[in-house]
């Protein structure tokens, strides 16, 4: 299992209700509900991915996340999770509010815009970086909200949103120390969990 | 000589009556003193008695979903055929499937063409209104006869999804799975009015004689072919109907002949439709069928909300919509979900593409079959029918 998944899983109450945002395959689900019992849904708009999900016996939503959980009561979830989602959407401040609204806590975890190669890449070369997290090239990347560590704290405190918990990864998943010291500058994905008061 | 029938097919298959003579209560407050419910069932029922597969039939549907009923006619298989079978997405190498006519219908199971005991004569309009509920207590008993405590998967399209959904409630522990295809919590204000339009079209008919046309030797064709041409048009999409036909006029005809004769395409396709429906269908059975639809509402006695309606159900269920469906569309189906999640159920959902319309829940859509049988397969293996 990818360590982010085992970093989510120790973040998350075991026996709680969880609605995976942009849930693929399915893999995240299935992983907390063997080892957190937790029941929940996956909601995911590519039907290869859904027939996936069917397959592994993970509850899977058709939907499209742009436009909005309205068909999901307030607090109706212990948390709403959006892992490598938050830079493909369009409304991203609207999916925010509405993870918040929808879940009690929200974890989101993305791509490091600040990792340094990504900084070399656009300072030096003069070329939109393209990195193991991030593996598309201009043209044809699914994300379209590029951002970084400092920008998303930077969001967060706009808006009123506690950081409950913060880890940072290399681009193999694992909380070295590099990332720990310098997450803006070393660190390839960000993992967040989220509350509102 | 006996045609040969396809590799995947269950091939000839015999329906089988069963009868009942423990009255059952109806919702409308009377009750059927006795009754017969014809059924067919296609592969074999495991020694656990837990791979058994209850398929609900639509409106105009009947018990012969698969297979085949002339040795000679391998032209005229069952209604879902392309989705039963060995190898299929319901694969009856894995289940004991059965589907049964329902009562009120007019392929076998005591109907309004049936003849009442008390009068000798067939019930005609006499006979019960019966709703979904009494359509699923009615299949629970033929469940008992066979031996089936738990159905390891209920599925229905369309009525049939509503089936399947009300067995979840009145018998939560007797499912194990419902699918829920192309179905709706409960018909609008629009589908109601389209099943009053068919009615009435029925009702007005001269040869109707009050739904005791039986007496009188004739049906009230017009009436039905209408009703049945109207359905139509709710079964298709306008994209369909415009991919399908345009506004092509049919062979032999040029030009506009200036009069009301059959000149597009489309009008000959309904005209035909409507029919070869009167030929095999019984006015008074698609009046009650009608009504049925129009009194489903499993969250009325839940305080008009579904969700409540299905804290009860255990099963695990897969909601099934089609795009371009505007009878039953996805945004119905949707309703279905939102109350299984609010009710915490476990549930899955998914939007099929495609420009069938209604009748897409019928149609072989790779990516439809793909998610059935991704599920089934599933289920197959909780069963646990590879255990013998």
């Amino acid at each position: 299992m990818r360590p982010e998944l085992e970093l989510i899983s120790d973040w998350i109450r075991p026996g709680t209700r969880v609605l995976d945002l942009g849930c693929g395959d399915g893999a995240l689900l299935a992983y907390l509900g063997q080892h957190r019992q937790v029941s929940g849904y996956g909601l995911e708009i590519d039907t290869a991915n859904i027939v996936r999900c069917i397959a592994a016996g993970v509850n899977v939503i058709h939907a499209d996340l742009e436009a909005g959980l309205a068909d999901f009561g307030d607090s109706s979830f212990d948390y709403v999770i959006m892992t490598q989602t938050l830079q493909a959407v369009r409304h991203t401040e609207t999916l925010l509010d509405e993870m918040l609204r929808v879940g009690r806590q929200g974890i989101v975890t993305f791509p490091n815009f600040g990792f340094w190669r990504c900084r070399v890449q656009v300072a030096l070369q003069g070329l939109m970086p393209v990195a193991k997290t991030l593996p598309y090239q201009w043209y044809d990347t699914p994300n379209i909200h590029l951002f970084t560590i400092r920008d998303f704290e930077e969001l967060c405190r706009r808006k009123r949103i506690d950081i409950l918990q913060r880890a940072v990864l290399d681009h193999a998943h694992r909380p070295r120390l590099g990332p720990r010291l310098w997450p803006n500058l070393l660190g390839e994905i960000a993992l967040y969990r989220l509350g509102r008061a | 000589m006996a045609a040969q029938f396809p590799p995947d097919s269950v091939g000839l298959v015999i329906p089988q009556t069963q009868h009942f003579d423990l009255p059952l209560a109806l919702d409308c407050g009377r009750s059927l003193t006795n009754y017969d419910i014809v059924y067919e069932t296609y592969g074999a029922l495991n020694p656990e008695r837990s791979n058994a597969v209850l398929i609900c039939h639509a409106l105009s549907g009947d018990h012969h979903v698969a297979g085949y009923h002339d040795e000679d006619d391998p032209s005229k298989p069952g209604w879902w055929d392309n989705c039963i079978g060995p190898g299929k997405p319901i694969d009856t190498r894995e289940f004991f499937v059965v589907c049964c006519n329902n009562l009120g219908g007019c392929k076998g199971s005591t109907g309004p063409t049936s003849i009442n005991p008390e009068t000798c004569k067939p019930y005609g309009p006499d006979f019960p209104i019966v709703t979904v509920k009494d359509w699923v207590r009615s299949q629970a008993r033929l469940a008992d006869q066979l031996g089936i405590r738990q159905w390891a998967a209920v599925i229905g399209g369309s009525l049939g999804g509503m089936q399947a959904m009300q067995w979840t409630i009145t018998f939560p522990e007797r499912v194990r799975h419902a699918l829920v295809i192309a179905a709706a919590p409960r018909l609008s204000a629009q589908n109601i009015a389209f099943n009053e339009v068919a009615r009435q079209a029925i009702l007005s008919d001269p040869d109707f004689h009050h739904g005791r046309y039986y007496e009188f030797g004739v049906l009230p064709r017009r009436g039905l072919m209408i009703a049945r041409m109207l359905g139509h048009i709710t079964y298709l999409s306008d994209e369909g109907m415009r991919a399908k036909f345009g506004r092509e006029l049919r062979e032999g005809t040029p030009n506009f002949n200036f009069n009301f004769d059959t000149e597009f395409q489309v009008e000959s396709y309904l005209r035909h439709q409507g029919k070869a429906f009167v030929d095999r269908f019984d006015a008074n059975t698609y009046l009650l069928m009608t009504k049925t639809l129009d009194y489903f509402d499993p969250a009325a006695s839940f305080d008009h909300d579904l969700s409540v309606a299905f804290h009860r159900s255990q099963a695990h269920f897969l909601v099934i919509s089609f795009t371009s469906d505007w009878r039953f569309s996805p945004a119905r189906s949707r309703e279905i979900v939102q109350a299984l999640v609010r009710a915490g159920r476990e549930a899955s959902y998914v939007e099929i593409p495609s420009e069938y319309g209604h009748d897409a829940f019928l149609m072989p859509i790779p990516l439809y079959h793909d998610t059935l049988r991704s599920y089934l397969t599933r289920i197959a293996r909780e069963v646990n029918v590879h255990a013998a």
